[in-house]
């Protein structure tokens, strides 16, 4: 049966392997997520004795149990918020969102996706008219379930940096080899059509094990590596260094009169959003427009360093100028601040967003007011054409143009996650309303 | 449906994971602290939630290593449950001091006495009455964040929680109406009233924080590490025998044996495991290798159903 098992594997490291991967899975209702999880648990020994005790049911191991932590959950056996979970391979650490599959919950699945390195995506076999011959010389255009498309698609826009298709419960299908071929063939074509980048497909039944920790050789003709053993090769995301410097201030920390705050009395703390700083880096504070010169800058942990995008920062300015939480220091001329956005919108709030209205936007560390100026289109999630919309329903992905209270130093999100991405909260229910990802000013007309 | 499946497929593979690199706990640590940061400068009555035991030491290193000894800019708060281990309590109290941290200590006992909490008989643990306490400090206060040691290893319920998790003006959790939680854009806004319950910690294991306590050579009260303990079995767990707390019963035996504990918590709801570990070195040894949780080993609360930290956790528990 099994000839590579992906945690005995001893060949080196690639890579940062030091740091955790954290992926999610994702896809429809009943695909099999919780089952791989608990399955991928097992498999690594990370489920103890009492955990495994605690999810019998009359002689029978649920491993989904494993991960439906909410009694809600429990009652209705559906996923309904994502569990995280923690497991390790001699390898490698992993961290793992457990999205929850129901359209319902989209806003869930879009939490867990947007602090993901990688995402599996599943998608169960029995589920797809695969066996459909050939028609009038042409294949039949093999559906996917609209929650595979709608999450491979929010995972492309959210720029998860690798995107993995399991094709799970082969087991339970006679002719395995034809129904993963066909299978294969319909999500290429779509991840073709909407400009997803597709790191691998892999066979699984999440329920033997099969292909998730341990290979299963001589099965539907695919000779790739395990589940497990991809994800101990995949990157964690790379940062967006190659943009110039920026920073988002978090915290002012103010000293009184003390021997250490000779070049300053105050420090600006926050996570490098781009590029990398030293002493001597020029900055632009924004709003004030004031210049000013690094003089020093600390590590996370006080300790001087230069710091690139992804880590945190002290930063001590050579003068007095006026920098308050949510103001951003950027290299100069490198960005132009503007009032005015095209961004495509993850609408998870219940209540519609509607044109006209304000939201709280959160850019960095900075609140400012934004008001949907208009709505451009909302793509349709199984055409992924787009159509026009007036408004956007709760699960809706569409594009609309903000008009910003204050200034904004703004990248596309394709360029750089940290400028370019915002959420929206509603100002009355306090409810985090939308993922906003920045376009590229000239895209929509 | 959810699949089921036949319980000796089960059997997992051989294996133990190795040691890991510091990088791990490096990225671990800058987390925690950014997250610091943003509960100081986003609200204005923080606290942190500072009971002396190793999750909450861990992250009282992780504030020191943010703001610097003797400039943490927020209280470290206690529930005292009248029924603490003093080992713990007294490290406490050292502990705040060595930092020169203001710890505020509020009690399940005035709480009893204010007649806010009734326990239905006085031998009833006092643990999930806690949330009455620390509701009351939360009014008597105003905190508007109070940051925990919780982990998400640790229990179901909490592998669910957002990091930054709302409260609404009951101080109840909506488990099922949790706001979204995008890359580290962190929605703090709140209503009069509400606060939020903020977790740094949230993404460590147990092993993660032996490796850390490890590595940073944080200080913990001594009942962490193997001492001779009289103790009666009851139900697969080692019940420490303290007198008036927890008497032996009937046709139990009082025994001495070599323990650590593995979490610690009001006396009557913690169990030790038995153990030889004299340091975390030793610790993260034993935590490589063990095949029961640390709550399943330890805790009596957690045993009565499997929703009860769930149901803690939404009437305000920690």
């Amino acid at each position: 049966m099994s000839t590579t098992t992906a945690t005995l594997d001893n060949t080196a490291l690639h890579g940062d392997t030091g740091t955790a991967l954290r992926f999610i899975t994702c896809g429809s209702v009943d695909d099999g997520k919780s089952t791989l999880i608990g399955r991928l648990l097992v498999d690594s020994k990370t489920v103890l004795q009492d955990q495994l005790a605690g999810v019998q049911r009359g002689g029978e191991t649920d491993l989904a149990l494993l991960t439906d932590g909410l009694s809600a959950e429990r009652e209705q056996g559906i996923t309904i918020d994502v569990a995280y979970r923690y497991f390790s391979t001699a390898k490698r650490k992993f961290i793992i969102g457990d999205a929850p599959g129901h359209e319902q919950y989209t806003r869930n699945m879009v939490t867990a996706a947007s602090a993901a390195d990688a995402a599996v995506v599943l998608v169960d076999a029995t589920k797809l008219a695969w066996a459909a011959e050939v028609e009038d010389g042409t294949v039949v255009k093999r559906e996917l379930l609209p929650q595979t498309r709608r999450h491979s698609l929010l995972c492309h826009l959210l720029r998860v940096q690798s995107i993995v298709f399991a094709v799970n419960k082969l087991d339970a299908i006679d002719d395995a080899g034809l129904a993963f071929e066909r299978i294969s063939a319909a999500l290429n074509a779509f991840a073709e059509a909407a400009g997803v980048q597709v790191a691998a497909i892999v066979p699984i039944s999440a329920l033997k094990g099969w292909n998730v920790a341990t290979r299963h050789a001589d099965w539907v003709g695919y000779e790739g590596p395990s589940l497990l053993e991809l994800l101990e090769e995949l990157p964690v995301t790379a940062q967006d260094e190659a943009v110039p410097f920026a920073f988002p201030v978090q915290w002012v920390e103010k000293f009184s009169a003390s021997a250490d705050t000779s070049q300053g009395r105050r420090v600006f703390w926050g996570r490098v959003a781009s590029g990398h700083v030293e002493p001597g880096q020029r900055v632009t504070v924004l709003p004030s427009n004031q210049t000013a010169t690094v003089a020093q800058v600390l590590s996370h942990t006080r300790q001087p360093k230069s710091v690139h995008a992804g880590h945190s920062a002290g930063i001590v300015l050579d003068r007095e100028v006026d920098v308050s939480r949510g103001d951003w220091l950027l290299a100069p001329e490198a960005f132009e601040p503007v009032r005015e956005i095209t961004a495509t919108v993850a609408w998870l709030d219940d209540e519609p967003l509607v044109a006209g209205r304000v939201y709280w936007a959160l850019q960095g560390h900075r609140w400012v007011k934004a008001k949907v100026a208009r709505i451009v289109d909302r793509v349709n999630i199984t055409t992924l054409e787009s159509e026009p919309a007036t408004q956007l329903e709760a699960n809706a992905i569409g594009d609309v143009v903000l008009a910003l209270q204050q200034p904004l130093a703004v990248l596309p999100f394709t360029q750089s996650r940290a400028l370019g991405s915002l959420v929206l909260v509603d100002t009355a229910s306090h409810k985090t309303a939308a993922a906003v990802l920045v376009q590229p000013a000239a895209a929509k007309a | 449906m959810n699949a089921r499946t036949e319980t000796e497929l089960l059997q997992p593979p051989m294996h133990s994971p190795a040691r890991l690199s510091n990088t791990h706990l490096d990225a671990l640590e800058e987390e925690t602290v950014f997250i610091l940061r943003e509960v100081a400068a986003a609200f204005e009555r923080p606290t942190l939630l500072f009971s002396g035991g190793k999750d909450s030491l861990v992250l009282l290193k992780c504030a020191e290593k943010a703001f610097g000894a003797g400039r943490i800019p927020y209280p470290l708060l206690m529930i005292d449950t009248g029924h603490n281990f003093p080992e713990v309590t007294d490290y406490r109290d050292q502990r705040a001091k060595e930092l020169g941290a203001e710890l505020i200590v509020r009690s399940v006992e005035d709480s009893m006495k204010r007649g806010t909490v009734r326990l239905a008989h006085p031998g009833e643990s006092r643990n999930a009455h806690q949330s009455v306490t620390l509701l009351e400090a939360i009014e008597e206060f105003r905190f508007d964040a109070l940051i925990g040691g919780a982990r998400r290893d640790e229990e179901k319920a909490r592998a669910k929680e957002r990091i930054f998790s709302h409260r609404d003006s009951f101080g109840q959790w909506q488990p099922k109406d949790q706001r979204p939680e995008l890359w580290t854009l962190f929605n703090t806004r709140l209503a009069p009233g509400e606060h939020f319950r903020v977790f740094p910690i949230s993404n460590w294991t147990e092993l993660d924080v032996w490796q850390y306590i490890e590595r940073e050579h944080v200080g913990l009260p001594s009942i962490y590490y193997t001492h001779k303990r009289e103790v009666v079995e009851r139900r697969g767990l080692l019940v420490p025998v303290t007198g008036l707390t927890t008497p032996a019963r009937d046709g139990e035996t009082v025994q001495v044996r070599d323990v650590r504990f593995r979490t610690v918590g009001d006396i009557t709801t913690t169990c030790p495991v038995e153990s030889l570990a004299a340091d975390a070195g030793d610790v993260v040894l034993e935590t490589l290798s063990v095949d029961v949780s640390e709550r399943g080993a330890t805790r009596m609360d957690d045993m009565t159903s499997e929703a009860s930290m769930e149901k803690r956790k939404k009437d305000g528990y920690f």
